[in-house]
């Protein structure tokens, strides 16, 4: 840090530095502690029964004899409440997987659209882009509602998936990538005769790869964990999501939570997965939309 | 072999790129805006629809449990605006020098509560404020000296229980925003700052405020919105809609108490067309006051 200082000057900076390294670093100890503190003891609730959860609330109180594997067990043998768990996990899954992959390859395209060409209506579109992302979407929930009730699209993955497949964010962050990425490429492949659209799929794509990493993480942390849509379009138990269904096992009597607290844990784990695999990516993906304003 | 190519040509292919935002633009955002403005002047029934001009939003007026539900909203966005904008920029700023040590596992540590979900956040939540004697936040106070606590049934208490549900999700993401702020300033800046003298808090106030500007902007306008919109957290704190004397009630929350639990869609847009309005209002005094309109200095 600081080479060209005389020695004296050195140690006593190392030793400031020392200080306040220490105390900034047990500082976020510190606050990981508290953050860690509810999904540890959430974890710890998972190895007892329900009815303790109920009767005395979350306890960090490491006292094994009242913990036991039961809940993971039930979970993971053949049983009414395994089955529908399962099948909420799945539903999740599926969502997830194939809401992720449409967002990204639609939004890819609209940016490519909107960033690579000169046209009339290209700055009037990017506005509306925009426009989108000033309007909370809990103004649309009635109107849409009634809306996917029109097109029969209540109760059907379809229904969930297609109002948010054109995120503004995404198409927003695509385009803040492509920006910096020359347009020779494009007349290059023209040259070569390649169509607009194989230029898209097969020059640009690959070299935007990075950005499709962001946004997977990011996309796929939406979807796992969206609640308030899939709670107004799905009607039928065989169709809901983890979200919904472990809320279904809210009841005032707590008969359910050996399922729910376990259950929770489980549902954590995969989009902490993706989280350490992309954990990099992240950071790309959040600036994007605080470049400008 | 016309049409081929006329698709194919330079002059149609953005068209045909952007379609699926045209589409999607019209059938599920301006279509459904415009229906809820058009919804908010109507009395939806099951079978009849009846035009009924303003009286929605005269009823919506003297409307005391919206107006508790409103202040609830602006209460809630305010103190998260207070507390998830300062204490992220420090921590980020920490994060962005050398003196932390092991900055990649607290920022993962960090960002963690934002990976679960609302159902579950909320419930760990709930329980852990539980009104017994043995949840963890009466096992403190106990511990403190101080007697055990009905966290969730009053306005105090469980405010705070809300805003500490809303800063363990949202700190982490908030750091990493402007984490990826700072990465953005010269440090040559900070370089020639400290060979002229300027000390921490100099450099911190006149080259990180300033230059950090558009997140701290970006930040302020998602937390303004988010909490202005809020509703399934309270929902999941209270497991389900209904808090004693409305103390949990959101503007949102009203919205879908009206329009899917009572069945009421032309109040319920009523309802939203207000909130509209105000994040509108909002987040316009907020640019204004951030000078965003004056121009593009930088």
């Amino acid at each position: 840090m600081s080479e060209k200082n005389s020695p004296e000057m050195k140690k006593g900076m190392r030793v400031k530095h020392g200080i306040g390294s220490f105390f900034a670093t047990l500082w976020f100890a510190l606050i990981s502690a508290v953050i860690i503190f509810p999904v540890f003891s959430g974890f710890l609730a998972s190895f007892r029964p329900g009815r303790e959860l109920i009767r005395r609330g979350l306890s960090i109180n490491l006292d094994f004899k009242t913990m036991s594997l039961y809940n993971y067990k039930y979970l993971f043998t053949p049983n009414a409440d395994s089955a529908k768990y399962w099948m909420w996990f799945k539903n999740s899954m599926v969502l997830t997987l194939v809401s992720v992959i449409l967002t990204l390859l639609i939004c890819y395209f609209i940016a490519y659209g909107l960033t690579m060409y000169e046209f009339p209506l290209k700055n009037f579109l990017f506005f509306l882009v925009i426009a989108t992302m000033m309007v909370p979407f809990e103004i649309l929930l009635l109107p849409l509602y009634k809306e996917m009730t029109q097109l029969k699209l209540m109760d059907t993955l379809a229904g969930v998936i297609l109002p948010g497949l054109c995120g503004a964010s995404t198409i927003f962050f695509f385009h803040q990538y492509m920006l910096s990425l020359p347009k020779e490429l494009l007349d290059a492949g023209r040259i070569d005769g390649a169509n607009e659209y194989y230029i898209s799929v097969r020059i640009m794509m690959p070299i935007v790869k990075p950005a499709f990493s962001a946004m997977a993480i990011l996309c796929a942390m939406g979807a796992w964990n969206n609640m308030l849509w899939p709670l107004m379009i799905f009607r039928s138990a065989s169709k809901f999501t983890l979200t919904i269904g472990l809320n279904t096992l809210l009841t005032p009597y707590g008969n359910n939570y050996d399922v729910l607290i376990a259950g929770s844990m489980l549902a954590i784990l995969p989009i902490f997965v993706v989280f350490l695999l992309f954990q990099r990516y992240i950071i790309d993906g959040m600036t994007a939309g605080a470049v400008k304003g | 072999m016309k049409a081929k190519k006329f698709l194919y040509s330079q002059k149609t292919a953005p068209y045909i790129f952007a379609l699926p935002f045209i589409l999607s633009f019209i059938i599920f955002w301006i279509y459904p805006l415009i229906s809820a403005f058009v919804m908010s002047f109507q009395d939806i029934g099951a079978i009849s629809v009846k035009f009924v001009g303003f009286k929605n939003y005269g009823k919506l007026l003297k409307d005391t449990v919206f107006h508790t539900a409103i202040l609830n909203s602006f209460e809630y966005m305010l103190f998260t605006c207070l507390l998830l904008i300062p204490f992220p920029m420090l921590y980020a700023v920490l994060m962005d020098g050398n003196l932390v040590k092991a900055k990649g596992l607290w920022k993962a540590l960090l960002y963690l509560p934002a990976l679960t979900s609302v159902v579950i956040s909320g419930t760990l939540f709930r329980l852990m404020f539980s009104e017994y004697r043995t949840g963890q936040m009466n096992v403190l106070m106990v511990m403190l000296g101080l007697p055990a606590i009905k966290w969730l049934k009053s306005k105090v208490t469980s405010e705070i229980a809300l805003l500490m549900l809303c800063c363990w999700r949202w700190t982490g993401v908030n750091t990493l925003y402007f984490m990826s702020g700072l990465k953005a300033i010269d440090k040559s800046l900070y370089e020639s700052a400290e060979i002229d003298g300027a000390s921490g808090w100099q450099r911190f106030k006149f080259i990180t405020i300033p230059l950090i500007k558009p997140t701290t902007i970006y930040v302020l306008t998602i937390s303004v919105y988010a909490g202005l919109s809020m509703f399934l957290e309270s929902f999941m704190l209270w497991a389900g809609n209904s808090s004693p004397k409305n103390i949990g009630l959101t503007i949102v929350g009203y919205l879908y108490k009206r329009g899917i639990e009572k069945d009421d869609m032309g109040y319920a847009c009523c309802v939203g067309v207000v909130l509209l309005i105000i994040a509108l209002i909002i987040n316009f005094i907020q640019l204004a006051l951030n000078g965003t309109f004056k121009k593009e200095d930088r």
